[in-house]
């Protein structure tokens, strides 16, 4: 049977419907022997939501563990609604990100769109007013069947549910790569502002007090949305199209500043977002951290469609609803509020002690279950096995790349869709509403402002990154690459980073490589953050990433939140002016392994990408911090994705008309293809007047960072690199600077 | 001693840009109420009422057609017809049309998709309260952000609001030559903001308080205009 027809409640919930609704027959024996009773279909639904891996993280907890969590800013680290860190004056950034991919390959508007309405939800929940968003988008080849209209879609519900809240998306990430081609990911960042003293959390405490539905009406939508996020695509079978909900931007708007409200006149014990697995998760959750009880009354739920059932009321995941608790003499101010922003308020039921959810429909008991039983679901840590085909993956021909003529190399980059304008998607992403947004977003990590805190109040710095490829040639490489580049990528913006949030993107767990994949990224993920010091405050696990058994590329997305004084310079990401000088600081060579480069040139994605030095990583870091808080005047922007050659001609593209060339003159000493397309990370490019460049310099010295003048910045709009006197590329950016500009439009027509 | 001249900002269901207008304001110096749209306060003492952008009640009808019927708006009418200064931005602009404050209205962006991005003005007309401490012919570079700003308006209607000198900005290159290139909104005459033939009231799509005190810093304009309208002197 499908999961998504319901059976009357009070079914019995034999072997046959657990085993239908996706409960494992482990699970299944666990909990009939728990209860010393057949469950009824209704707390069969409980029961398939809750342990659901989207919800239970049972196979990856165990490996979720080594992450580094603490730190002495942290005020909130993982398993909460959202991750908050200390930024100083009594203030903390609350921030997390999450994947909404299946429901975005089914229904790209709607699925990207609730993803971030949900993301949004998870960090106001907690008290936090939202005033920055990132995504990262992972699409399959533009040619790949429907591809285009997922990508317009997906790229049009971010915009719009941002846009309409008028949370500002200031930066992201968007990578396109055969893997997706059955699979998108959609990942959804939001950090928003909070008191130390005013964070709220999902507790329902208080014997007697109040549980309270507020927000929008249930209705059938999203019915088994989580049980649905946990199982692989199968393009035998169509889509899942109902398990998806449908997003109301506006109603989340009101929901947000009616939570905030009531927070705000201390109308509020405990609030949770219902999200995945709606109020059963929250309602459950909620009783399972304060150890207590409830006992709701289905009855009383503002429902949008007639006769629906307790499994679909518990089961529901429309969206812009919350659950809150608080007690008996704040209900009639609370319902000032929220009668003042036209939403619904609820008394649904009541805190008691002990330790079950009673919950009723027409009377009757439908529901009764011990918190723990269903809130500590039985883990499955799943076994891992290194992949015999990867190490063969690491050999490459160095020849191949050295028969290629310079030029070629060059354009092979300039062709490939990731070197491109991304204005189709800016354009479409309000990033300044909220009158915070400073400088250019989208070139490197993005700056906001706390205009809300005083003139004196620090910034935020903003970037989501991973390199997919780089994580399938070697996995704990590529978590740890995910941490060093959104930290290097605020750096250059004058931030030191603070701690991540991360969304894992993987196939299924159930794949022994899959989670090796898993457990080498969270290892390269924890030994980034462990040598820059930082925790990870949050995030969340997305599996069963596959079409037809075969795995998307491991995708450890990071999202990372950096500080930085208010009166530090913002350094320019792009060129200024000609005669500036271009200095590199870092190593002169990058390795080939896993580059951009080397998959243009082989058509296939190979090599061993090169180690992350981390300790070169956290002085460059501190290098950047030190000279946008003592100088002023340059540019800085930091070496990935297609070499020095690549990061040179973003310098150019990004300040745009009015086009700017540079003369580089390769060391004698370095090999030109690794100096040039070579991506190890911990190298940054500077352009600057001669006499700050030079104070740069003995900066970057001090700190122990080799640093050369590698060439300047031209009137003349080309691309000069020479060595030894001779010419080794001498290209004419017009016309790429136009195909760099018009690349993404097909996409968007 | 002068106390400082009082703005309004009015919230309406779904307004996203009313915090960022309160904070705009009194940057440049003037004391803010904020005020919700189902009360109906004299508008008084007020100076200046301002209509922020945002999404009010979602844009799932016309943009502004239910937030026109806000109760607050008896007031802002009486406000305009004692000719105290009214203005709207985006969305408060798309409201101005629905109120029959402005002439015209506000649909869907040519190539039906929302922008967000800085574009340069072109300032037309510096005789009114809005662009005095301007000159005609000044290029400002304000942020836009809007799914539905492209002006339309029928061409009789037009050609008064021109004759009228109603047009106060026009989208145009950073030299100040328009052209359809630089129209991304593919508005009617590249229109970006107009006044009533009084004056007293103004519209535009562009945000000039996002541009206050970051950004170009173009915004200032517009409050340094409403400053000496007001015979005070701008911060």
């Amino acid at each position: 049977m499908s999961p998504r027809k319901s059976l009357p409640d009070n079914t019995p919930g034999t072997w046959e419907l657990a085993d239908s609704i996706g409960i494992t027959r482990k699970e299944y024996d666990h909990v009939i022997a728990a209860m010393k009773r057949t469950p009824s279909f209704a707390e069969l639904g409980v029961f398939s939501a809750m342990f659901s891996e989207h919800c239970s993280y049972k196979s990856s907890k165990k490996y979720l563990r080594r992450f580094p969590t603490k730190g002495k800013r942290v005020l909130q680290g993982p398993g909460e609604n959202a991750g908050i860190l200390s930024i100083g004056q009594g203030w903390g950034v609350a921030f997390k990100m999450e994947s909404h991919n299946h429901p975005s390959f089914i229904e790209p508007y709607q699925g990207a769109s609730t993803g971030v309405g949900g993301i949004l939800r998870d960090v106001f929940t907690m008290g936090a007013r939202p005033v920055a968003s990132m995504n990262a988008l992972c699409f399959g080849e533009p040619s790949a069947p429907r591809m285009k209209s997922i990508v317009q879609g997906v790229v049009k519900g971010v915009g719009d549910y941002g846009n309409c809240v008028g949370v500002p998306t200031v930066a992201g990430q968007t990578f396109f790569h055969p893997c997706y081609n059955g699979n998108v990911l959609v990942n959804a960042f939001t950090a928003g502002i909070i008191h130390e003293d005013h964070i709220y959390k999902g507790f329902a405490s208080g014997i007697g007090n109040a549980v309270v539905y507020v927000g929008a009406k249930t209705g059938r939508d999203g019915v088994h949305g989580a049980t649905m996020a946990s199982k692989e695509f199968n393009t035998e079978e169509a889509p899942d199209r109902p398990t998806v909900q449908v997003g109301d931007p506006f109603t989340e708007k009101l929901l947000l500043e009616a939570s905030l409200e009531a927070m705000r006149l201390g109308l509020v014990i405990g609030i949770q977002d219902m999200g995945a697995a709606g109020l059963t998760s929250s309602s459950f959750e909620m009783a399972g951290r304060a150890g207590t009880g409830l006992e709701i009354d289905l009855d009383k739920i503002p429902a949008r469609e007639k006769e629906m059932t307790a499994y679909e009321l518990l089961l529901s995941e429309s969206q812009e609803r919350m659950l809150l608790v608080t007690s008996e003499d704040r209900l009639k101010a609370l319902h000032a509020v929220f009668d003042k922003w036209d939403l619904h308020a609820e008394v649904i039921g009541t805190v008691v002690e002990g330790d079950r959810v009673k919950m009723w429909k027409s009377g009757e008991v439908v529901v009764d279950l011990p918190v723990t039983l269903v809130v500590d679901p039985l883990e499955d840590p799943r076994p891992a096995a290194s992949p015999d085909w990867l190490k063969p993956l690491w050999d490459f021909s160095a020849e191949k790349v050295a028969a290629q003529t310079f030029d070629k190399k060059l354009s092979i980059l300039i062709d490939d869709i990731h070197f491109a304008e991304p204005l189709p998607l800016t354009l479409q992403y309000d990033s300044t509403v909220g009158n915070r947004t400073e400088g250019g977003t989208f070139d490197d990590g993005a700056v906001i402002r706390l205009r809300d805190l005083g003139p004196s109040a620090p910034r935020l710095a903003f970037s989501v990154d991973c390199n997919p490829r780089v994580c399938y040639l070697d996995p704990l490489e590529g978590g740890r690459r995910a941490v060093a580049e959104s930290a290097l990528n605020v750096a250059v913006r004058g931030a030191e980073p603070i701690g991540i949030t991360d969304c894992l993107n993987f196939g299924s767990p159930q794949n022994p490589h899959v989670m090796w994949q898993f457990q080498q990224c969270i290892e390269g993920i924890s030994l980034a953050c462990e040598a820059l010091e930082i925790p990870v405050v949050s995030g969340n696990v997305s599996f069963y990433n596959d079409t037809d058994k075969k795995p998307i590329y491991p995708t450890p997305m990071v999202g990372l939140v950096g500080v930085m004084p208010a009166e530090t310079y913002l350094p320019l990401s792009t060129f200024d002016k000609a005669g500036d000088v271009l200095v590199l600081v870092g190593p002169l060579e990058g390795e080939l392994g896993g580059s951009r480069l080397l998959s243009g040139v082989l058509g296939e994605d190979r090599g061993r990408p090169s180690q992350t030095d981390m300790a070169l990583v956290a002085k460059t870091i501190r290098f950047c911090q030190e000279v946008c808080a003592t100088q002023k005047g340059f540019a800085l922007h930091d070496i990935s994705d297609g070499g020095l050659a690549c990061s040179a001609l973003e310098m150019s593209f990004f300040r745009g008309e009015g086009l700017l060339g540079c003369e580089v003159e390769i060391p004698a000493a370095a090999n030109a293809d690794r100096f040039l397309f070579g991506e190890t990370l911990g190298r940054v490019l500077v352009s600057a007047s001669a006499d700050t460049a030079k104070a740069l310099q003995s900066v970057a010295t001090k700190y122990g960072l080799s640093v050369q003048t590698i060439g300047r910045v031209t009137a003349d709009a080309k691309f000069d690199v020479t060595q030894n006197g001779k010419s080794v590329l001498s290209t004419s950016l017009s016309a790429s600077y136009s195909q760099w500009k018009k690349k993404w439009e097909p996409l968007f027509t | 001693m002068k106390s400082a001249p009082k703005a309004a900002v009015i919230t309406f269901p779904g307004s996203n840009c009313d915090s960022d207008c309160v904070y705009g304001l009194e940057i440049m110096g003037f004391e803010v109420t904020a005020l919700w749209h189902k009360d109906k306060p004299s508008l008084a003492e007020y100076d200046l009422v301002v209509l922020p952008g945002g999404f009010s009640y979602g844009d799932y009808l016309r943009c502004g057609a239910i937030a026109a019927l806000a109760p607050i708006q008896e007031q802002v009418h009486k406000h305009a017809e004692q000719g105290k200064l009214v203005l709207g931005i985006c969305n408060g602009f798309q409201i101005l049309c629905e109120m029959g404050l402005l002439p015209g209205g506000l649909v869907r962006n040519q190539k039906m998709k929302f922008l967000s991005t800085d574009v340069c003005l072109k300032v037309e007309n510096e005789d009114s309260p809005w662009t005095s401490a301007s000159q005609r012919g000044d290029v400002w570079k304000l942020p836009i952000a809007h799914g539905d700003g492209r002006f339309v308006c029928e061409e009789k209607e037009l050609a008064t609001i021109k004759d009228k000198g109603q047009v106060l900005l026009r989208y145009c290159d950073a030299k100040g030559n328009v052209s359809k290139e630089f129209n991304l909104n593919g508005a009617t005459d590249a229109i970006a903001g107009i006044k009533n033939v009084r004056g007293n009231v103004f519209g535009l799509m562009p945000h000039p308080e996002r541009a206050t005190d970051l950004r170009s810093g173009d915004g200032r304009f517009i409050w340094k205009s409403i400053l000496s309208t007001l015979g005070e002197k701008a911060v």
